[in-house]
């Protein structure tokens, strides 16, 4: 995709958004409220169903079990998917 | 009563020359059957069960659940071995052979992905399912597959990580490009050989 000269001078890389992660990450994430992807419904993670086991843990929308989160531990990495969720929203800090 | 105890202590902790061999590396013997499931354990009933081939074929492929039955099937026994390190001797499966499945089939396809009841998908080299090595399996032990083995079918992929014998398998899609499924996405291996201990991606 091409891009204008004025585009490229506002995009910066991802450093930029380093301090939102990292606010968004070390939070209490059992608290944050999320919008499944399947159907739509707003849930407290906690609210989730908890599939898994020693593969990973699947978090499951009560309604309609799509798998809203994934998250696995291999090794030393620690994987995230969120492809069950339209959105994640915590509460930001004062 | 001694020698008993010394035989349990002495087939936990070191395993006979025979096991030896046939455990893949960092993997222990279990008598049991563990259930590993990411969802609920779908019910799909027999009179809406159909089994397909899709894809990059020219005509897809399906059977219902009489039909599939009517086809030539297997008894084979197999050593099967889980990611999460327990493996498991000698298991007896009756099932359809993906030779016969894929019988024929005209395809520029090199992989297929698993889909099933329940969204679990899987991802498989269509190299590595045909010649006798993979099956659409419908009973386990002499007895129609219990549903939360996978029944009221599985694939059995015994050669590979038990996560790639899909549960509740409805079907098959050949692609022509490979295509990761459910934990091949979530940082496992995307070959998954417990002989070469492929057990995280980069393994």
């Amino acid at each position: 995709m091409e891009r204008s000269g004025n585009e490229t001078d506002r995009r910066l890389d991802g450093n930029a958004a380093g301090g939102l992660l990292a606010e968004a990450f070390c939070v209490e994430m059992t608290t944050a409220v999320v919008v499944c992807a399947g159907c739509g419904a707003e849930a407290v993670v906690a609210e989730l169903l908890r599939y898994g086991h020693e593969m990973g843990a699947i978090l499951r929308c009560a309604g309609c079990d799509t798998a809203v989160v994934r998250i696995a531990r291999t090794g030393d990495r620690l994987w995230l998917d969120l492809r069950g969720a339209v959105n994640l929203r915590v509460s930001a800090a004062p | 009563m001694g020698g008993f105890v010394s035989r349990g202590f002495r087939s936990r902790r070191r395993p006979d020359a025979e096991t030896a061999e046939r455990l893949p590396p960092g993997q222990y013997l279990t008598r049991d059957f563990p259930v590993l499931s990411a969802g609920p354990t779908p019910r799909t009933s027999l009179s809406t069960w159909d089994f397909s081939v899709v894809g990059a074929l020219p005509e897809p492929r399906r059977w219902t659940w009489d039909e599939f039955q009517a086809l030539p099937t297997e008894t084979v026994t197999k050593d099967i071995h889980c990611v999460t390190k327990w493996s498991k001797f000698d298991t007896v499966w009756e099932g359809v052979s993906l030779d016969t499945l894929l019988a024929g089939v005209e395809t520029d396809a090199t992989h297929l992905v698993a889909f099933c009841d329940g969204g679990y998908t899987t991802n498989l080299p269509l190299a590595e399912v045909t010649g006798g090595r993979a099956w659409v399996a419908f009973t386990f032990d002499g007895a129609p597959l219990a549903p939360e083995h996978g029944g009221p079918a599985r694939l059995l992929v015994p050669h590979l990580y038990f996560w790639k014998s899909a549960k509740w398998v409805r079907g098959l899609e050949l692609v022509e490009r490979d295509r990761p499924g459910f934990w091949e996405t979530l940082g496992y291996h995307n070959h998954a050989d417990p002989w070469r201990e492929q057990r995280y991606q980069g393994d």
